[in-house]
């Protein structure tokens, strides 16, 4: 059923150099604890609703539940969902406006108490609408959700405002933990500070700033689930420990990402005794200059500063120094809706002839009279990759005679210049969770509708094209509609998507069952983990 | 002695309202706050509402005076509020980093002094011979080594050693354990990291007892004292050893205070959630209220140590106690 439901809405894809290596079929051992570091320094709150880093969800995803995740066995896919707490998929009714979700019943959370179709809608409800005083972080990504109501104990029921095809990859956010009705109604701040759910794993301990220990939870209701006994995860913030702990096996691995440098050293140095899972990752770089800032005004200027650079070129070099791999555009390049490489080579910046590309930049400059063009580039001070590739960009910019250099904030400063507007040329970061392309690419929408974005730009007709795709259903559609909005991005030189991040995740090869996913924030629960000792 | 003892505890109050309001206005002047990192510097989409929202919630909207007086009205009752970026108290967040970085600094001042003392009086007895010039390299060394490097280099050569020796590469716990829950875990966690600090901290306070020691012999006293023909032990001991002392222990304050919360690369380095580390991330996600209560706590872990050294004083050399 669920399988038919989303062939129906979105065909099937898998993300292109998504595949994780291989994992032979063996029987899942039982028993053990499994280490693993997360590469923060402790989280802010405990509330998943509240916050957005993945230290958070990687330190309390193993406690929850969900609605619907992607599915655990098969990640890499885009379009692969499939219920957590719900029974199965429902068929939308009401003309796709109304969702039905069967809970299942039986469910405890980790005090005993029962969960049930009340827990489920409270918890959306704090999601989708807050309360007043209460900090919900995606709550615009369900800008079609009406309302969340559960008639009965058994059953959640979302209503739409209107149809879309990024209503149940948004519901999949491995974020959207469900919480006991009876906790928020005491105090809907209670879980920054506790953790209470009915997911995999018990909460043990949890030392602030330190680690967190959870064990098995006898009553999951996914049968036979979860293998581990246990598991402690240890809060890393240097590389270098994290290097050196895997190595001694003081930890497994660590879930986000290494840069090739590390993973090479680990590999070298433990043979067999390593495995790497390796995946195209939905985040990337962005290319933002404000348009309100002469001479970026100019399209002439934008289009010149994105047909200098040489993203398939560069992005293979980079590779090897730094988390990055693949070229693409406004939407990841697994998803169905992303672009094929015939069409990525059409748009401005992506063109494969490289001279061609740079002489029209050059041509571009002179028009515009910006032929000795000097700025600063704002970035990150963080080294991966943001460093790398603004260090490469500026190179890239040489070559067509623009003299840049980099202005390097630490993140707060540096947001703050974006926010502000107090910059020419940023390189910002696009980093999403679930891949939903249509609700990705909402980032690029012109400061009148996305005032988060900071290109400063004005663009009815990009707006146009996003609220024709928005309420469209078919795939098919969405996808002209898709590559019309991209070719709107590009030809007005707005922002430029500078080639995605690529995750690689060197583990124990004792560790088995996990399976790399597209992002960072996916597949954490741990529950499919047993350990080959 | 009382009435020195109250004076100088007196001195601490504007101390700690200058530091206090010092911090309070720093902080703010950097571009940026912590309701913008926690929803943005993760690179997804976040509404402008939502920013507006934290601001509420974290009483950010309030005029920046109702935040001072908040602020410093919270300090008299010793309430230092929540962190703006983990919801849960301050004091809650400092109690888990304190037994770390105290044990951390506990263990490099016994293991510096005990190195330094006597290495440093030796060196000084025996001026220009072999063991003074080894212990100048060495005390030269420690100055000149960076402990971070230092700590990164000795984890290095024990997973290097231990992997040629056992066949398999050991490294330190990357979790504390407190000493009375495991002692062997937690002492091999700590020794490296005590090592790594206490080298650069023997090598100054050698450096200054072996100068003051070597000041003090050269004193009219120690001259009669030897005329009178007291035994040499005795006027190292009681004459020279002890007034030597006055800026070493003064130093050793010094340092001692500075370990409490500046072992930020090293607790990096060895993965230890110390102060040192809370601090960094307090700065970093700009966490107001975090960072203003660990400000405060260094100003009053510094006059502590200050008062104790001026207490000290009073007890190595009798004339502070009788002036």
């Amino acid at each position: 059923m669920r399988k038919a439901l989303l062939a129906a809405c979105f065909g099937l894809g898998l993300a292109a150099g998504a595949l994780p290596q291989a994992t032979e079929a063996q029987t899942p051992k039982r028993g053990g604890t499994l280490t693993y570091m997360i590469p923060a320094d402790g989280g802010p709150s405990l509330d998943g609703h509240r916050e957005t880093t993945y230290a958070v969800l990687h330190a309390t995803a193993p406690f929850y539940s969900v609605l619907i995740r992607i599915n655990p066995d098969n990640p890499s896919s885009t379009t692969d969902f499939t219920c957590d707490l719900c029974t199965e998929f429902p068929k939308p009714s009401d003309d796709g406006l109304t969702w039905t979700f069967k809970i299942r019943k039986g469910v405890k959370f980790h005090d005993g108490e029962p969960l049930t179709a009340q827990d489920v809608a409270a918890s959306w409800k704090k999601i989708v609408s807050p309360p007043a005083g209460v900090a919900s972080a995606r709550y615009a990504n369900f800008k079609m959700v009406e309302s969340v109501a559960a008639p009965d104990d058994e059953t959640v029921v979302f209503k739409l405002k209107f149809k879309t095809l990024s209503f149940l990859p948004a519901l999949a956010d491995p974020y959207a933990y469900i919480y006991s009705k009876k906790r928020l109604e005491q105090d809907m701040h209670w879980y920054e500070k506790n953790i209470l759910g009915s997911g995999p794993f018990k909460l043990e301990a949890f030392t602030i700033g330190q680690s967190v220990k959870g064990v098995r939870n006898p009553d999951y209701y996914h049968a036979g689930q979860p293998y581990l006994d246990g598991f402690t995860a240890i809060f890393a913030p240097k590389q270098s420990v994290r290097v050196e702990a895997i190595r001694a096996d003081r930890a497994a691995l660590e879930f986000r990402s290494m840069p090739p440098a590390a993973v090479d050293q680990l590999t070298k140095e433990l043979g067999d005794k390593i495995t790497v899972q390796r995946s195209d990752w939905n985040c990337g770089n962005v290319l933002t200059p404000n348009h309100k800032v002469k001479p970026f005004d100019d399209v002439r200027v934008r289009k010149a500063l994105f047909l200098a650079i040489d993203q398939w070129k560069g992005a293979q070099a980079l590779s090897k120094i730094a988390i990055v791999r693949t070229v693409g555009s406004v939407v990841f390049p697994g998803s169905p809706l992303a672009a094929n490489k015939e069409e990525l080579e059409q748009l401005i910046g992506l063109w494969p002839d490289i001279d061609k590309s740079r002489a029209e930049a050059r041509r571009l400059l002179k028009e515009a009279g910006q032929e000795n063009l000097t700025f600063e580039l704002l970035n990150r001070n963080v080294d991966q990759p943001y460093l790398i590739v603004g260090t490469w960009i500026l190179d890239e910019w040489s070559k067509v005679g623009i003299k840049a250099t980099q202005k390097v904030l630490p993140t707060g400063p540096w947001l703050d210049a974006m926010r502000s507007g107090n910059f020419t040329v940023a390189l910002e970061a696009n980093c999403q969770n679930i891949v939903n392309p249509i609700a990705d690419v909402g980032r690029w929408l012109p400061y009148d509708v996305e005032q988060e974005n900071f290109g400063g730009f004005l663009d009815p007709t990009l707006v146009e094209i996003y609220n024709k795709m928005l309420p469209e259903t078919d795939v098919a559609k969405a996808r002209v509609l898709m590559r019309q909005f991209e070719k709107r991005v590009n030809d007005e030189a707005h922002q430029l998507m500078v080639t995605y991040w690529y995750r690689q995740v060197p583990m124990r090869s004792y560790v088995k069952g996990w399976k790399i996913s597209p992002s960072h924030y996916l597949n954490q629960d741990l529950a499919n983990i047993w350990l080959d000792k | 002695m009382y009435l020195y003892v109250i004076k100088r505890v007196l001195l601490v109050i504007p101390t700690l309202v200058g530091a206090a309001a010092l911090v309070f206005l720093l902080m703010r002047l950097i571009p940026g706050d912590v309701c913008v990192i926690r929803l943005g510097s993760s690179g997804g989409t976040f509404d402008p509402k939502a920013v507006t929202l934290c601001h509420q919630e974290l009483g950010m909207d309030r005029p920046i005076w109702v935040q001072f007086f908040d602020f410093m009205w919270g300090i008299v009752r010793f309430d230092f509020g929540t962190s703006m970026w983990s919801a849960k108290p301050v004091t809650t967040e400092i109690w888990a980093r304190l037994p770390v970085s105290l044990e951390i600094a506990l263990l490099g001042t016994v293991l510096a002094t005990a190195i330094a003392i006597p290495l440093g009086t030796l060196s000084a007895l025996r001026q220009n011979s072999w063991l003074d010039l080894f212990v100048r390299v060495f005390a030269i060394g420690g100055i000149a080594t960076p402990s971070f490097w230092l700590g990164i280099i000795s984890l290095l050569i024990v997973l290097d050693l231990t992997s040629f020796f056992l066949g398999s590469p050991w490294m330190p716990p990357i979790d504390y354990v407190p000493f009375w829950e495991d002692p062997i875990r937690n002492l091999s966690m700590v020794f490296l990291p005590a090592i790594t600090i206490g080298y650069r901290y023997s090598a100054i306070t050698m450096r200054m007892t072996r100068s003051t020691m070597l000041e003090v012999m050269r004193e009219d006293y120690i001259r009669t004292a030897r005329a009178k023909g007291l035994i040499h032990k005795l006027i190292i001991n009681r004459h020279a050893l002890k007034n030597a002392m006055l800026p070493v222990v003064t130093l050793i304050g010094i340092e001692f205070a500075f370990l409490i919360g500046g072992l930020v690369v090293t607790e990096q380095v060895f993965n230890l959630n110390g102060v040192g580390r809370l601090f960094v991330q307090a700065v970093q996600n700009q966490d107001y209220t975090l960072t203003q209560a660990l400000v405060m706590m260094t100003v009053v872990v510094f006059v502590f140590c200050n008062l104790v050294v001026d207490l000290l004083y009073a007890w190595l050399d009798p004339r502070i106690r009788y002036s």
